[in-house]
């Protein structure tokens, strides 16, 4: 069966598809929807929604369309979750290849390093990072990268491991390949799908890291986020629901999306551990 | 004939929409009498092991009962609730699977699982379930059984778990045993054991057997009734020896014509000029140890000297554990040995670094056992034919065509180079792997185990390709497998190992049929169907 058609069986999954499709359609096209930007301000301050027409999700504390943020926001968080994904997979899948298909000290050795990092909490030191390195875009997701990729190089330092044993593994070092050769062209793509999921997954933690890291003012304060955007509204968060829900709405959607798309694709990538009942 | 335990009737089981067939079952009807072993035989997929679960209600999802009866004591046991089956099984119908150790739980002494039986059925205080374990135990005749009632399941070799296994399922002194390939994944004289265990079971309590087996030499063993399946359906069904000896069905007579028989073939004459020899080569495994802990140290390679000549099938036999393919793993250097010399072609492949060892590697080639873990899932097999000779400095069309005849050769067609491993069956993957080693034209192939996961009709084919290659190329080929029937077969002479050690090596008739050593004797004697297959080879 064709990945599409195990992939589509995973209902969740093609829901969490569309929805993303969504989002990142959104996120594109925000400056054709609002050409000023999410920063202007646009009527009085504290509107509901729909109190005056053309603001659908009312003002902020400062007069500004909520939407508008919502939207631009979009752009921010996909673009953080998915670069730093990449940055933190550019990292971890060589070091966790090498750990695992070389071993003996040069494992033991990534293994440490990786526990170092892993001792200390995600968060804690996403927000050192970002304090040290002053508030930025780049810097945030530098520093989503850096904290995300120690499972990812377990992960494939594991399946590299159980990749290696097996006989065409043999069979290619019988040809004569050479070491790097065997881990790039037959080892490496038969871990491929593991990594995938791991990934869909980790675009949806980057996401919700950016934004714990804006609302607690540590965003890069040039750029309109999801995580800003419900920062600054904590503080009248009983006068205006609004401000902070929509946002909140906005990540819990596209995590979600995310995290289904990731089940699916496991399901799809690996057949004969989806769970049962699926057939 | 008398009153049958068991009668099947018309059964049919209904596999899920999409499988290769509609029914893994069809139409199938047999009945079993009181104390009489059955014998189901059929290659992977015929269906012989869903019988068997349908009885046991062990079918798997999305399979189902399409119709017909199995009567038990006068009852369908096929349409009855679970808490009937639930009462049914292990007390009047009991199974024992292939894989011992996986069917024991591993976290449970030997003994507390024999008295789970009893305590599922709700028979006996716990102290007599106590004494009774005890007693199984000894009649399955385990050695220092106080000892092995308080054992768990990897304390215990391969053989004494599937007698353990046994003992469960004589708990409740069952009317039917169904035995699923309990041998299969057992050393020979384990298997003789196990099937002398069951023969002499049979007697003592009356008990009817449903054997599911792939192999004759089993079935010539101990069947009583023989019944051969192929895609669902019976085709054949006999005695013994009516279905051996004269079988009438065209199946039937092609398994029987593809098993090794046994019979001694005459030996090519051996030249001198050796394409691998082995000196004094040693390896030790140490395992284990530690803080105030002895290491485990076992001798996988225990001073063996051995040469193959060019064109010459040396075939290795012995039992798991004997070390046999951590030879053939040392002798392609997969695994480095402690001492020793391995000459091919002159150059010792021990002595070699890491450079120059990439480069004479193509020198020996290795066929696998598992032809479903030997071929890249990823890779076309035009790659696997390809990559080897292009990293040996072979040009890339040239490589290309080379890929193209060789799987002519081995009978596949070049067309078959653009497609995936998952598009072929096992022997014909085990086919790719020949043309995979042949593509780096080596002085020698070690085959390892490589035709032990096949059916035997795919076997016999694979066995003839080799033998076929063998004098066309003029291979030499270092054999390794646990089958002796299959070493006979292919070989001109046999080395034996035995926990490391080479303890016999000659000529095949020599070995077969004047063995010198005890063991060897012992392992020709194990041989299930043995002496029907060798009384044979004494008439030709």
């Amino acid at each position: 069966m064709s990945f599409w058609k195990r992939f589509a069986r995973n209902r969740g999954a093609v829901f969490g598809l569309v929805l993303l499709l969504a989002v990142i359609i959104i996120a594109l096209i925000a400056p054709m929807i609002y050409p000023r930007g999410p920063w202007p301000m646009v009527q009085r301050p504290f509107l509901a929604p729909y109190a005056v027409d053309g603001l659908p999700l009312g003002t902020d504390t400062l007069g500004r369309n909520v939407a508008a943020g919502l939207v631009y926001g979009a752009q921010v968080s996909l673009l953080v979750g998915l670069i730093s994904t990449v940055m933190a997979l550019l990292i971890g899948v060589p070091l966790g290849a090498v750990a695992g298909f070389y071993g003996g000290w040069l494992d033991e050795g990534a293994m440490r390093f990786t526990e170092f990092f892993q001792t200390i909490p995600n968060f804690a030191l996403a927000i050192v990072l970002v304090a040290i390195l002053e508030p930025s875009l780049t810097s945030i997701t530098l520093s989503i990268a850096i904290v995300s990729w120690p499972p990812v190089a377990r992960l494939v330092r594991a399946e590299v491991m159980s990749v290696s044993k097996r006989e065409y593994v043999d069979a290619a070092r019988l040809a004569g390949l050479s070491n790097l050769r065997i881990l790039v062209g037959q080892v490496l793509p038969n871990t491929v799908s593991p990594i995938i999921v791991m990934a869909s997954l980790m675009v949806a933690t980057a996401i919700l890291l950016e934004s714990s890291l804006s609302f607690l003012g540590l965003g890069d304060p040039n750029i309109m986020s999801w995580g800003y955007q419900i920062g600054a509204a904590r503080t009248v968060i009983r006068s205006a629901w609004w401000l902070s829900f929509f946002p909140g709405l906005a990540i819990v959607l596209t995590v979600l999306a995310l995290n289904l798309i990731g089940e699916g694709l496991n399901d799809a990538l690996n057949p004969h551990l989806s769970r049962k009942g699926r057939t | 004939m008398t009153n049958p335990v068991l009668s099947i009737e018309h059964l049919s089981i209904k596999l899920p929409d999409g499988a290769d067939r509609q029914f893994a079952v069809d139409d199938c009807s047999y009945t079993l009498d009181k104390g009489e072993i059955l014998c189901v035989v059929g290659e992977s997929g015929s269906g012989k092991s869903m019988t068997a679960n349908a009885l046991m209600g062990l079918l798997p999802e999305g399979v189902s009962v399409g119709a017909g009866r199995a009567v038990f004591e006068g009852k369908n046991i096929l349409r009855q609730t679970e808490a009937e089956s639930q009462d049914l099984r292990g007390a009047k119908i009991a199974m024992i699977f292939q894989e011992p150790m996986t069917a024991l739980n591993p976290l449970m002494r030997i003994g507390d699982q024999i008295s789970e039986v009893f305590e599922a059925h709700k028979r006996h205080t716990p102290s007599e379930r106590r004494k009774r374990a005890l007693d199984l135990v000894r009649e399955v005749d385990l050695p220092d059984p106080e000892k092995i009632i308080r054992a768990y399941p990897f304390q215990l070799s391969g053989g004494q778990r599937q007698r353990a296994m046994i003992a469960m399922a004589l708990a409740l002194e069952p009317q039917i045993l169904i035995a699923d390939e309990p041998t299969t994944a057992l050393d020979v004289t384990t298997q003789a054991q196990i099937l002398k265990l069951i023969l002499d079971l049979r007697k003592k309590r009356d008990m009817a057997v449903i054997f599911i087996t792939h192999d004759f030499g089993v079935v010539a063993e101990i069947a009583d009734k023989v019944l051969v399946m192929r895609y669902g359906k019976i085709v054949e069904r006999g005695t013994t020896d009516a279905v051996l000896k004269t079988p009438q069905h065209d199946y039937t007579k092609h398994l029987l014509a593809a098993i090794p028989s046994g019979l001694v073939p005459q030996n090519a004459e051996v030249q001198n000029s050796p394409a691998l020899e082995i000196k004094a080569l040693n390896k030790v495994f140490r395992t284990g140890g530690g803080f105030m802990k002895p290491h485990r140290e076992v001798r996988a390679i225990d001073n063996i000297s051995l040469s193959i000549a060019k064109g010459e099938v040396l075939g290795l036999v012995g039992e798991s554990g004997s070390g046999k393919s951590t030879l053939g793993r040392a002798v392609v250097r997969l695994v480095t040995p402690d001492s020793g010399q391995i000459l091919v072609g002159g150059s010792d492949m021990a002595a070699l670094s890491e450079t120059e060892l990439r480069r004479a590697r193509y020198k020996v080639q290795m066929v696998f056992q598992d032809p479903y873990a030997s071929l890249n899932p990823r890779h076309k097999i035009l790659r696997a034919l390809t990559d080897g000779p292009i990293a040996k400095a072979v040009p890339k069309e040239q490589a290309r065509a080379r890929a193209h005849e060789l799987m002519e050769i081995v009978g596949l067609g070049a067309d078959a180079v653009d497609r995936f491993p998952h598009e072929f069956s096992g022997g014909q993957r085990q086919r790719i792997g020949i043309a995979r080693a042949l593509a780096m034209d080596p002085d020698l192939i070690i085959a390892d185990e490589a035709v032990s996961a096949l059916d035997v009709s795919i076997q016999a084919q694979v066995l003839d390709l080799l033998r076929d290659l063998r004098s066309k190329l003029n291979l030499s080929i270092l054999f390794i497998t646990h089958d002796l029937r299959v070493a006979a077969q292919l070989c001109d002479r046999i080395a034996v190992m035995q926990k490391g050690k080479l303890v016999e090596i000659g000529p095949v008739s020599d070995v077969f049929l004047n063995p010198q050593d005890d063991y060897t004797k012992r392992l020709l004697a194990a041989v299930p169907g043995g002496g029907w297959g060798l009384a044979e080879a004494a008439l030709t």
